[in-house]
């Protein structure tokens, strides 16, 4: 069961994270498509959940208890494949197929193809409903588990994220946690330039949510956040993680257009050096 | 042979013939038809660049209205735009519009009767990497199912341009069918387009044909090629184009299938509904024959690239040509 995080626990994070990276932008390339900032921009949010919060187990993914982790924006996928495969759900080298012909891997999350995975997804908007579904479930069956959603910031846009915030909010689903990567960063450009997001905790708020604002590459507020939902009983709980798109590499960080580009080999060799010399540069706006 | 009437590509089996993709030219008809028609305007969900909005964007920024990641609105926003007067573009990927919002589009769209041009992109499973929630494969069902619209699927870039230019004109809730992939130019600016009308590419005007091979879309350049093919082996096809779904050129395709007595269709999407489905509909109903449907027979997509995948579901220029034999045996 997770509990806060000691200052040693945090230093073995930070190294999974930095392995975690490379091994995406190593699928990347080895893909030649696919999305960039998003993951790197969540990579210590899924290091966090995967090796300290999570209650799973990768051996037996199916197991019944186990909490439930729902991504939303299935485009940032490889952040969880990369942290699946080191959590040892798969062996890392299958990581490489991505995207690939007959892959397990497939460009966008598909339950059926990979154990591990709780959902289908790609389509933004319909994962909070889902989880929503799942915590109600659990509820009537007075079982422990938690049920986590992952969702983007523009998604926050889709009309059946509100649905589903209002649901759960009506429903004081406590054992619902929301997790928002708010990079700022849509397709098109920024969301407040886009369709303004903004006051996104106001709205949740007004929807019935518990929230809390945390740092998403500081695993120590990540870790504390999922822990005080669990005292929130009352109302589903919200993280907002501040993150940084493209987080660890300099050159690409805020910049969307790197939402859905992979980098070429030549580049990578490049971002993988930088992200080998992130030493302790886990705080919101410190670019190493 | 290639018809000569409809002034197709001459370089057509070349190797370097020219390759765009269907949506480069939504990009170019929306422009034209923005040029010639003011109340044209193109709505976005956050896709500019991959469905080509940006060129509108960019030649008629105030005719260009961003939705965010929307689908649903983005489908009722146009209903509302077009009952004051404007011939609103709505473009997202075809998985979303109309995957997503399609009872919005049923009821304010079809039901409605409003001039609202649906344009779904990257249809079919030749998106490729991004796997079967990308690859829209029952779009043509859920819009030829409807009511009041029409639907046509352009077969190259140089007639996606001329379908959203015809489009913006028709008074009509339309769906417009486009692909990612780059695909060859198989018309030219001189090839006749009309909604409505089937035309045949490809035929022998000196033989009884042994089979007729109709198509939409991009996949009927593996038609032609397959047609090429098996002349050399002395069975003779006929090749049309039947771009416009709905209303269908029920008139030419009876014909074509009582000089053949034999059809093939041929479509990226889902045999289930689509326009193989429908061709087998009307011919039950005009002149029954054997149907051979070059389709995905009930799959999802999923990953791998455009060219492996369409191996993969039977859709290219070798399973066309095991349709056509299949189908001559079974007359
Ligand atoms: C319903 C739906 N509409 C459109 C898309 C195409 N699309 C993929 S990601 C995206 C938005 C990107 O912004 P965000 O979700 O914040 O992701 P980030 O770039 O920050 O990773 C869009 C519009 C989609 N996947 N699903
Ligand atoms: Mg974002």
């Amino acid at each position: 069961m997770a509990t806060y995080l000691s200052e040693e626990k945090i230093k073995t994070l930070e190294k999974k994270a930095r392995d975690i990276r490379e091994t995406i932008i190593r699928m990347l390339v080895s893909a030649g498509s696919g999305h960039t900032a998003g993951p790197l921009g969540m990579t210590d949010v899924f290091t966090t959940l995967y090796f300290h919060t999570l209650n799973h187990n990768p051996e037996n993914p199916d197991w019944k208890d186990r909490d439930r982790l729902v991504l939303s924006n299935g485009h940032i996928v490889p952040v969880q494949y990369a942290t699946m495969a080191h959590a040892g759900y798969f062996p890392i080298e299958e990581c490489l197929t991505l995207r690939k012909f007959s892959s397990r891997l497939q460009g966008h999350p598909e339950r059926e193809k990979l154990p591990g995975l709780e959902t289908t997804s790609g389509p933004l908007g319909s994962g909070l409903s889902q989880a929503s579904g799942m915590a109600y479930g659990a509820k009537m069956d007075g079982k422990k588990f938690r049920v986590y959603c992952l969702m983007s910031d523009a998604e926050q846009q889709a009309g059946n994220i509100w649905e589903a915030a209002m649901f759960a909010g009506a429903n004081k689903l406590g054992n619902l946690i929301g997790i928002i990567d708010r990079n700022n960063i849509q397709i098109n450009g920024m969301t407040e330039d886009i369709m303004p997001l903004e006051p996104l905790r106001k709205k949740y708020e007004a929807f019935g949510w518990h929230i809390i604002d945390v740092d998403g590459h500081n695993m120590e507020e990540i870790a504390d956040a999922c822990e005080k939902a669990r005292a929130i009983y009352e109302k589903p709980t919200l993280i907002i993680a501040h993150t940084i798109p493209g987080k660890g590499i300099p050159e690409i960080e805020f910049d969307f257009t790197w939402h859905g580009k992979p980098p070429n080999s030549k580049e990578a060799e490049a971002f993988i050096k930088d992200i080998r010399s992130m030493r302790g540069a886990v705080s919101c706006g410190d670019t190493d | 042979m290639l018809n000569k009437d409809t002034h197709l590509n001459p370089h057509i089996f070349s190797d370097d013939i020219e390759r765009a993709p269907t949506r480069d030219g939504f990009g170019r008809g929306a422009v034209e038809a923005g040029k010639e028609n003011e109340n044209v305007v193109v709505v976005c969900a956050d896709l500019a660049d991959s469905t080509r909005a940006q060129w509108f964007k960019d030649e008629f920024p105030k005719r260009y209205i961003e939705i965010g990641v929307a689908e649903q609105n983005l489908a009722t926003v146009a209903s509302g735009l077009s009952a004051v007067g404007k011939i609103p573009f709505i473009t997202s990927y075809a998985a979303f519009n109309p995957g997503r919002n399609y009872e919005q589009i049923r009821t304010t769209i079809a039901l409605n009767n409003r001039p609202v041009k649906v344009c779904g992109m990257h249809a079919g499973v030749s998106v490729g990497p991004d796997g079967a929630t990308h690859q829209m494969l029952e779009d043509i069902g859920l819009m030829r199912m409807l009511p009041h619209m029409v639907v046509v699927v352009p077969a190259d870039a140089e007639e996606a341009r001329k379908a959203t230019f015809e489009a913006s004109k028709n008074d009509r809730p339309t769906y417009l069918r486009f692909g990612r992939e780059k695909t060859p130019t198989m018309t030219t600016a001189e090839t006749p387009f009309e909604i409505g009308k089937a035309y045949y590419m490809w035929s022998d005007p000196n033989k009884t044909p042994d089979a007729t091979i109709i198509g939409i879309g991009s996949l009927l350049y593996g038609a032609l090629e397959a047609a090429h093919t098996l002349s050399k082996e002395g069975i003779a096809v006929d090749v049309i184009n039947s771009h416009t779904v709905k209303p269908l050129d029920v008139e030419t395709i009876v014909e074509a299938g009582k000089r053949s007595g034999a059809i093939v269709t041929v479509e990226e999407h889902q045999a289930h509904g689509g326009f193989g489905s429908l061709v087998a509909e009307t011919m039950a109903t005009h002149h029954p024959l054997p149907i051979e449907m070059v389709a995905v027979q009930d799959k999802f997509g999923q990953s791998g690239s455009p060219e492996e995948l369409l191996k993969h579901y039977q859709l290219d220029k070798d399973a066309i040509v095991s349709a056509v034999r299949k189908v001559v045996k079974r007359k």
